[in-house]
C-alpha cells in the first residue's frame, strides 16, 4: 500500500504542478509532494525493516533493504531540494532569467523525475528498471537546458547523446541477460524478475552473462558518470539549475550505481568468478585518479563539485567492485553520505552564485562575512566531502581504504593518491571564496538554512554514531549483495 | 509457410536492414537518410512478423505493428515536418572520407560476428544468426552518430541504433516480454518530442543545427 503511494504521490504531483503553473503556491505544493513521498517511503522502510523483503503488484514489485533505503534517501533529498529551490527559483524569476513557462516546466519534470527514480529502485523486472532509468535522462534532459543560453543547450545535448547512446548498450546488455534467463525460466515477463533471476543466477550461461555484463557496465557506467564515459556530467551540472545539479549529483547518479550492482549480483552467480568486480575496480580507479586531477584546473565552481562526483562515484563503484562485507558496507554508507553532503554542497553553491551572479571561482569572494550559513555550510561541506573525520564520509572511506589494504593492497596507493589529490585540490579552490572580506558587488540575500542544516547534521550523526537500524539494513543489504 | 523457408526470409530481411544501416552511412541527404530509416523499419516490423508467426506468439505482432506505426510512420514524419520546418531539406552534409568510414563498418560486422560466436552456439532459435546482424546494426548506428556532425543524421543513427537493439531482442529471444517493449516504444515516443524541442533551440540559438558549433564547454588549459 505504502509502496503504491510513493509512487503515485509523485505522478499526481506532477501532473497537478502542470495544471497549477507558476501561481503563487506552486513550489509550496511541490514540497508537499515531495514530502508525501518520504511519509510513504519511511511507512515502507518500517515494514520492509520490520517484516524482511517483500514482493508486492504481482511480483513487478520487490524491496528489499538494498533498495528501500536508497528510496528513503531519494525522496529525503527530494524534499529538502523542493524547500531549497522554492527560494532559488523565485529569485531567478526575478532576475528575469526564467518566466511563467519554464517554471511551470521544472516543477512538473522535477516530480516526474523523482517518480522515475523511485520507479527504477522499486520495480523488481530489470528491462523496467531500464525503462525507468531512460525516463530518468529524458526528463532531466529538457531540465538542463532551461536557461536557453548557448552554453546550457550544448549541455543538454551532449547529455542527451551520451546518456541515450549509453543507455542504448545497456538495453543490448539486456537482452541479452533476457536471452540467458530465457532459457532457465522459459519465455515471458517471468524470466526479467530480479527475485527470479538471483535465485536461478548459477544455472545462466556464464559465457552470456560476462558479455552481457560488459554491456551493462559501459551502459549504467555512463549515467553513473564514471571515466571515460564521464563528458556529460561536469556539463550537465554546471550548465543546468542548481538544485537540478543537487539531485542529479546526489540521487540519479546512485540510482544508475545500483542498477549496475543488481546486475552484478547477477553476474557473479553465473560465471563465480570475480571477473565483473576487477572490471568494476578498474573503471572506479581511474575515476578516482581522473576526477581528481581534473579538479585542480576547474574555474566554474559547479563543475569543480561535478568532478568530486565522479571520483566519489569512483570510489563506491570500486568498493563494490572490491566485495566482501567491509568495502561493501563502506560503499552502501558512501552512496549515503556522499549523497547527503553532495546536495548540501550544491545547495551552498547555488546561492553563493546568486550572491555574485557568477559561477566563476574568481568572482566568488568572502562567502563567510556575506552571509555566514552559506560560508560555513560550503567550508564545513567540502571538509565532509574531502574525507575528514568527524563526518560520515570519513567513516565510508576508511572502511573502503581498510578493506582495500587488506584484499587488494596495489590498489591501495593509487586510492590514496587520488583521495590527498582531491583533499588538496578542493581546499586551495574554497578556500579563498570562503575567507577575506566580501567584495562589494556581492548582493546579501536570505538563503535557505533548513536544506544545508538538516544535510550537515545528518552527515555528521552518521560520522560520530551510526543508529542500529541502519547497520542492520546495510547488513542485510551487504547478505543481498554477496 | 515452413520453418526453413520463414527462416530464409528472415535471413534475407536482416541483410536488407544491414544494408540500410550501411546505406545511410554514405547518404549525404538528409531526406534520403530519413528514407533509408523508414526502410529499416519497415524490413524490421516485416521480419518480426514473420519472427511471430514461427513462433507462434501473438505479442511479437504487437510489437511488430508498433514499429511499423512508430519506426515508419510517426518518426519519419516528424523528422520530415521538422526538416521541412527548419528549412534544412537542401544542406548538404560534408561527410569526411566515406571509404574509410565503410572500411571500419565493414571491420564492425566482422567484430560483432566474433562477438556473438559463442551465443549462436548456444541458441536453439531459428533466428539465431540474425543476432550478429543486429549487434553490426546497432554498432553501424554508433558509427553514425560519432562520424556525422548534424543533429538531425544523429538522431537519426541513434533511432537505428533502437532497431538494431529491437532487432536483436526478436533474433536472440522471440522478444521481450510486451510489457518492457512498450515501456521501451514510450521512451523513444518521448524522446522524440525532446529531440524535436532541441533542434528548435539548436536552430535558434546557433542559426544551423552543426554540432560542430557547439564547443564552448571543454576543459580550460
Amino acid at each position: 500500500m505504502s509502496l503504491l503511494v510513493l509512487l503515485i504521490v509523485p505522478l499526481v504531483a506532477s501532473l497537478a504542478l502542470a495544471f497549477i503553473g507558476d501561481r503563487k503556491l506552486a513550489p509550496e505544493v511541490n514540497i508537499l509532494g515531495s514530502a508525501a513521498t518520504l511519509a510513504a517511503g519511511v511507512v515502507l522502510a518500517l515494514g520492509v525493516y520490520r517484516n524482511g523483503p517483500m514482493l508486492a503488484g504481482g511480483n513487478f514489485f520487490f524491496v528489499d533493504a538494498f533498495n528501500v533505503y536508497l528510496a528513503v534517501l531519494t525522496s529525503f533529498v527530494s524534499v529538502t531540494t523542493a524547500v531549497f529551490s522554492r527560494r532559488y527559483m523565485r529569485r531567478e524569476r526575478e532576475h528575469g532569467t526564467l518566466g511563467h513557462r519554464r517554471i511551470r516546466f521544472y516543477h512538473a519534470m522535477f516530480q516526474l523525475f523523482i517518480f522515475a527514480m523511485l520507479l527504477c529502485l522499486l520495480t523488481n523486472n530489470v528491462g523496467v528498471l531500464w525503462i525507468a532509468m531512460e525516463l530518468a535522462t529524458l526528463s532531466t534532459v529538457l531540465l538542463v537546458s532551461l536557461y536557453r543560453t548557448p552554453s546550457a543547450i550544448e549541455a543538454a545535448w551532449k547529455y542527451f547523446i551520451l546518456c541515450g547512446v549509453g543507455i542504448a548498450l545497456a538495453l543490448f546488455g539486456t537482452v541479452l541477460l533476457y536471452f540467458a534467463a530465457e532459457k532457465v525460466l522459459g519465455a515471458g515477463g517471468e524470466a526479467l524478475l530480479w527475485t527470479n533471476l538471483s535465485t536461478v543466477s548459477g544455472q545462466l550461461e556464464p559465457t552470456i552473462l560476462s558479455l552481457a555484463f560488459v554491456f551493462l557496465m559501459v551502459g549504467y557506467g555512463t549515467k553513473v558518470g564514471l571515466v571515460p564515459m564521464h563528458n556529460w556530467l561536469p556539463d550537465a551540472h554546471s550548465e543546468g539549475p542548481t538544485p537540478i545539479s543537487a539531485v542529479l549529483s546526489g540521487l540519479l547518479l546512485n540510482i544508475a550505481l545500483y542498477a549496475l550492482v543488481r546486475c552484478k549480483v547477477l553476474v557473479d552467480g553465473s560465471t563465480g568468478t570475480h571477473h565483473s568486480g576487477n572490471i568494476m575496480m578498474g573503471f572506479g580507479i581511474v575515476s578516482i585518479l581522473v576526477a581528481s586531477f581534473s579538479l585542480l584546473r576547474q574555474k566554474d565552481i559547479k563543475r569543480m563539485f561535478a568532478y568530486s562526483s565522479i571520483e566519489h562515484m569512483g570510489i563506491a563503484t570500486f568498493a563494490f567492485g572490491l566485495g566482501g562485507p567491509v568495502a561493501t558496507f563502506g560503499a552502501l554508507l558512501h552512496m549515503l553520505v556522499h549523497s547527503l553532503t553532495k546536495s548540501a554542497i550544491f545547495f551552498t553553491v547555488g546561492h553563493a552564485s546568486q550572491m555574485h551572479r557568477s559561477q566563476d571561482m574568481d568572482r566568488i569572494k568572502g562567502l563567510i562575512r556575506g552571509n555566514p550559513l552559506v560560508g560555513w555550510g560550503m567550508t564545513l561541506g567540502v571538509m565532509a566531502i574531502v574525507g575528514m573525520p568527524p563526518f560520515g564520509v570519513f567513516t565510508s572511506e576508511f572502511l573502503i581504504l581498510t578493506a582495500t589494504i587488506k584484499d587488494a593492497p596495489l590498489m591501495a596507493p593509487f586510492l590514496l593518491l587520488g583521495l590527498g589529490v582531491t583533499f588538496a585540490a578542493l581546499f586551495r579552490k574554497v578556500q579563498p571564496m570562503v575567507f577575506g572580506e566580501a567584495p562589494e558587488y556581492q548582493k546579501r540575500l536570505k538563503a535557505a538554512h533548513i536544506p544545508v542544516l538538516l544535510h550537515m547534521v545528518l552527515v555528521l550523526v552518521l560520522g560520530l554514531y551510526m543508529p542500529r537500524f541502519l547497520s542492520d539494513w546495510f547488513q542485510t543489504a551487504v547478505g543481498i549483495l554477496k | 509457410m515452413s520453418t526453413q523457408l520463414a527462416a530464409q526470409i528472415n535471413s534475407l530481411l536482416a541483410a536488407f536492414i544491414l544494408l540500410t544501416a550501411f546505406a545511410m552511412l554514405a547518404q549525404r541527404k538528409k531526406l534520403a537518410i530519413l528514407h533509408l530509416f523508414a526502410w529499416q523499419g519497415l524490413f524490421l516490423s516485416v521480419s518480426t512478423a514473420i519472427v511471430g508467426f514461427v513462433a507462434k506468439s501473438h505479442h511479437l505482432y504487437i510489437s511488430s505493428l508498433l514499429t511499423l506505426t512508430l519506426k515508419v510512420v510517426v518518426l519519419p514524419y516528424i523528422l520530415h515536418v521538422l526538416i521541412r520546418k527548419l528549412k534544412i531539406r537542401k544542406e548538404i552534409e560534408a561527410v569526411v572520407n566515406v571509404p574509410t568510414t565503410m572500411l571500419i563498418g565493414i571491420a564492425l560486422v566482422i567484430f560483432s560476428y566474433h562477438l556473438t560466436a559463442p551465443i549462436r552456439e548456444l541458441s536453439t532459435l531459428v533466428t539465431r544468426s540474425t543476432l550478429a546482424v543486429a549487434l553490426a546494426t546497432v554498432m553501424l548506428g554508433l558509427l553514425m552518430m560519432i562520424t556525422r556532425r548534424h543533429a538531425v543524421t544523429q538522431i537519426i543513427g541513434f533511432l537505428a541504433m533502437e532497431n538494431g537493439l529491437f532487432f536483436a531482442a526478436t533474433s536472440a529471444t522471440y522478444g521481450m516480454p510486451l510489457v518492457v517493449e512498450l515501456g521501451v516504444a514510450l521512451d523513444i515516443l518521448i524522446a522524440a518530442f525532446i529531440f524535436g524541442i532541441f533542434f528548435f533551440h539548436i536552430n535558434t540559438t546557433f542559426d544551423s543545427l552543426d554540432v560542430d558549433q557547439m564547443a564552448r564547454l571543454k576543459e580550460e588549459d
